[in-house]
């Protein structure tokens, strides 16, 4: 060819603008990031209202409940993570870039935790207020949330590129990243809870933070590999 | 010069197969078209030589080599003009152009004067969901032209064009053939070109 353009686009050329592209279009549509964050505010600040005001049980089932609303909020977004994309053919170009395709699959889920897992992860401590959680586990919470919705971005992809083309695929993603996302809940719950006891606290954020690396590594290949079985 | 071809090429989708034993070869300059009746596999066809579909038999090759064995270098080869456009709608024409272009290789500095021949140079700044569908058709052209790429795969690219349109489709293949390039393309019209052809028929 003729014209040719000196510069091919580097292995970072394609990341970054996977991200960017991603963020842009979040703040076109700022509802389908903010529908999550409203669900996890929600959730956690009616609790208190039902449960009753004795701070004591609060500050006892507040990290659980924290916890469990964190996940089902970032399970909700899970399932547009790859269908629009999917929808409009998107996807399709991507699949036939010359871009190794784990690499733009780890790409959508840092798009992804930036739109949904990092606002969560700030508004969590306005939410533990109401929780009367003290301010050191206000601290460990917000650390054990920042590793916890990596690992479920990162495995919530493998589970949202595998089932992109199916027409229901809502309720049979929820079935495959719950039982991954198991030992973050169980972890993070009780790691803050621990925190709030004014116990030892770094064994729950180094497994945390192991299960993330793991997920960090490996998710990405798996989810090329969903991605390319999908779209078949 | 770059080379594409397929042997053996079998595909079944459930208790129907598609096509079998397929063999095609594709060289510099070259069209080859797929023709057939609704729902013959020409989509599924191309779907399978540009990798998104195993075949269930059989190899495509691209200079010599399996594309499974060297996907990077295939893909940056060539470029897919499918059915869906393959662009976001919220985002408009240039943001669109712009993304892709850290994808793979693109003139982007040529980009005004062709989407000016294409007919879309006004509508660069409109977001890509509000054009209307012979836009939209229109401006998936500009990903073919921009990209530096030898193989054109084409989807029933006329759809939706007008006279025009469909003229300036050809033009635009004619130009592409003549520099060395390749293009297989799933239709059903009949053009006039002047270029050595191929052609398979789905039945």
């Amino acid at each position: 060819m003729s014209d040719r353009d000196p510069k091919f686009p580097g292995l970072l050329d394609g990341v970054v603008s996977v991200i960017r592209r991603d963020l842009h279009l979040a703040w076109r549509r700022p509802g389908d990031v903010l529908n999550p964050l409203f669900f996890f505010a929600i959730v956690s600040t009616l609790f208190p209202l039902a449960v009753g005001p004795d701070a004591e049980q609060l500050a006892r089932n507040g990290p659980g409940i924290l916890w469990v609303a964190a996940l089902l909020a970032a399970l909700l977004s899970l399932n547009s993570l790859f269908l629009n994309d999917y929808e409009d053919g998107t996807l399709e170009q991507l699949l036939l870039s010359p871009q190794p395709l784990p690499l733009l699959a780890l790409a959508k889920a840092i798009a992804h935790w930036l739109v949904s897992g990092l606002p969560l992860v700030l508004v969590s401590p306005l939410v533990a207020m109401s929780f009367q959680m003290p301010a050191r586990s206000t601290a460990v919470m917000m650390l054990t949330l920042t590793l916890g919705t990596v690992s479920l971005s990162l495995l919530g992809s493998i589970g949202a590129g595998l089932t992109v083309g199916l027409n229901r695929g809502n309720a049979l993603l929820s079935l495959l990243v719950l039982p991954l996302a198991m030992p973050v809940l169980i972890f993070g719950a009780r790691t803050v809870s621990l925190a709030a006891a004014g116990e030892v606290t770094s064994a729950g954020v180094y497994f945390l933070g192991a299960y993330c690396m793991l997920a960090l590594t490996l998710a990405p290949f798996a989810t090329a590999a969903a991605l390319r079985i999908s779209n078949e | 010069m770059a080379e594409l071809s397929g042997q053996g090429l079998t595909l079944i989708r459930g208790d129907r197969c598609l096509f079998e034993d397929l063999e095609f070869a594709l060289k510099s300059g070259e069209l080859l078209t797929v023709e057939g009746p609704n729902g013959s596999g020409k989509t599924t066809m191309l779907r399978a030589i540009a990798g998104l579909i195993d075949p269930d038999e059989g190899v495509v090759r691209w200079d010599n080599t399996n594309v499974k064995r060297i996907r990077q270098v295939f893909h940056a080869g060539l470029v897919w003009m499918a059915h869906r456009p393959g662009f976001k709608g919220d985002l408009t024409l240039i943001e669109n152009l712009r993304f892709e272009s850290g994808l793979r290789t693109m003139t982007m500095s040529s980009a005004e004067h062709h989407l000016m021949r294409l007919g879309v140079a006004t509508l660069t700044d409109i977001p890509f969901r509000a054009l209307s569908a012979g836009q939209q058709r229109r401006v998936a052209l500009a990903r073919l032209v921009l990209a530096d790429a030898p193989l054109w795969l084409m989807d029933e690219p006329f759809t939706n064009l007008d006279a025009a349109g469909q003229d300036l489709v050809i033009e635009l293949l004619q130009e592409h053939l003549r520099k060395g390039g390749m293009c297989v393309m799933a239709t059903h019209q009949q053009f006039e070109l002047d270029a050595p052809a191929h052609r398979i028929r789905l039945q």
